[in-house]
C-alpha cells in the first residue's frame, strides 16, 4: 500500500467514527509522579444521585486520571497520581475521602505495567 | 526530571486531548513557527510522551464487553510470577496487565465480543494460567480518561 492510499483509508476510518480520537500517552514518572494508586470504591446506592455526585466530585481532583464504573463487586474505580507517598496520603485524606457517598475504599498500588498496548484482537 | 515551560505545557495538553501532532497547526495555535513547534514536540516525544493511543469505537468493531479482572496467584515465588506473566502476555484479548500490590497481584483488562465470548476466554485462557488463584471480575460500564495534573 502506498502512503497516500494508507492515509486515505485512515481518513475514512475517522470519517465513519471507527477511529474516535488519538491521544498522547504521558509518562507521568518523567513529570515527577512516582506513585499511581488504583482505588476501588463502593458507593452508598441508597442515595439516588450516588454515582453522579461522586463522579462530579472526582472530576474536580486534578490528580485523578481515570474514572471507571462497573457492574460487579466494585462500583467505581479511580486512578490517582501522586508525587510520593506523603503527597498520596495528603490527597487521600483531603480530596478522596471527602468525596460524597463513599461506603468503602480499597487501594491497589501500581507496581509495574506488564502490558498496555490496548490493541483489539482484530 | 525534564523542565517544562508554559509552552511545553500547552503542547502536552493539546497532544493528550487530541493527539494530532501536526506541528504547523499546533504551532499556529500557540504562536510558534512550524520548525520551533516541531522541535518542541520531538523533545516531548523523547522525554514525556511514550506513544499515541488510538481510541477506537469498540462496539462498532464488535467488541461489546470489557471486563477487569483482579487476580491473586495461588502460589508465589519468582518462578511462578514470571511464568504467569509470560503466559498472560500472549493472550490477545488481554489488553492491559498491571502488577499491583494489595488485595490482588494483577489487574487485567479484557476485551470480548459479548458475555459468552468472555466466558470462553475466562475458562479456556485465564483459569488455565499457571499459578492462578482467586479471580474477581467486574464488567466495565463507563470510562473516562482525564487530563490529570496537566489540566489542573
Amino acid at each position: 500500500m502506498t502512503s497516500t492510499t494508507c492515509w486515505r483509508r485512515v481518513d475514512k476510518l475517522k470519517a465513519t467514527n471507527i477511529i474516535i480520537s488519538t491521544h498522547a500517552i504521558i509518562d507521568w514518572r518523567s513529570l515527577g509522579y512516582e506513585v499511581e494508586v488504583s482505588l476501588r470504591i463502593n458507593l452508598d446506592k441508597s442515595q439516588p444521585r450516588a454515582f453522579e455526585d461522586f463522579i462530579q466530585g472526582a472530576r474536580k481532583i486534578p490528580q485523578v486520571i481515570e474514572i471507571q464504573t462497573f457492574l460487579g463487586s466494585v462500583d467505581v474505580r479511580l486512578s490517582v497520581l501522586a508525587r510520593d507517598m506523603g503527597h498520596y496520603q495528603e490527597l487521600y485524606m483531603t480530596q478522596i475521602l471527602t468525596l460524597p457517598n463513599i461506603l468503602d475504599v480499597e487501594a491497589l498500588m501500581h507496581i509495574a505495567s506488564v502490558k498496555s498496548n490496548e490493541m483489539l484482537p482484530l | 526530571m525534564i523542565h517544562l515551560d508554559h509552552i511545553d505545557h500547552q503542547l502536552l495538553l493539546a497532544l493528550s486531548s487530541h493527539g494530532n501532532s501536526n506541528a504547523g497547526a499546533l504551532g499556529r495555535q500557540l504562536g510558534l513557527s512550524q520548525p520551533v513547534a516541531w522541535r518542541r514536540i520531538k523533545r516531548l516525544e523523547k522525554h514525556v510522551i511514550t506513544g499515541y493511543r488510538v481510541n477506537l469505537d469498540k462496539e462498532k468493531l464488535g467488541f461489546g464487553v470489557t471486563v477487569f479482572l483482579g487476580i491473586k496467584l495461588a502460589t508465589k515465588g519468582r518462578v511462578s510470577l514470571s511464568d504467569f506473566e509470560r503466559a498472560v502476555i500472549s493472550i490477545p484479548e488481554v489488553q492491559q496487565i498491571q502488577h499491583v500490590l494489595g488485595l490482588y497481584d494483577y489487574r487485567l483488562r479484557i476485551v470480548s465480543k459479548d458475555l459468552s465470548d468472555f466466558e470462553r476466554i475466562l475458562r479456556r485462557r485465564i483459569m488455565t494460567l499457571p499459578g492462578v488463584g482467586n479471580v474477581e471480575a467486574n464488567v466495565l460500564l463507563s470510562e473516562e480518561r482525564r487530563l490529570g495534573p496537566l489540566g489542573g
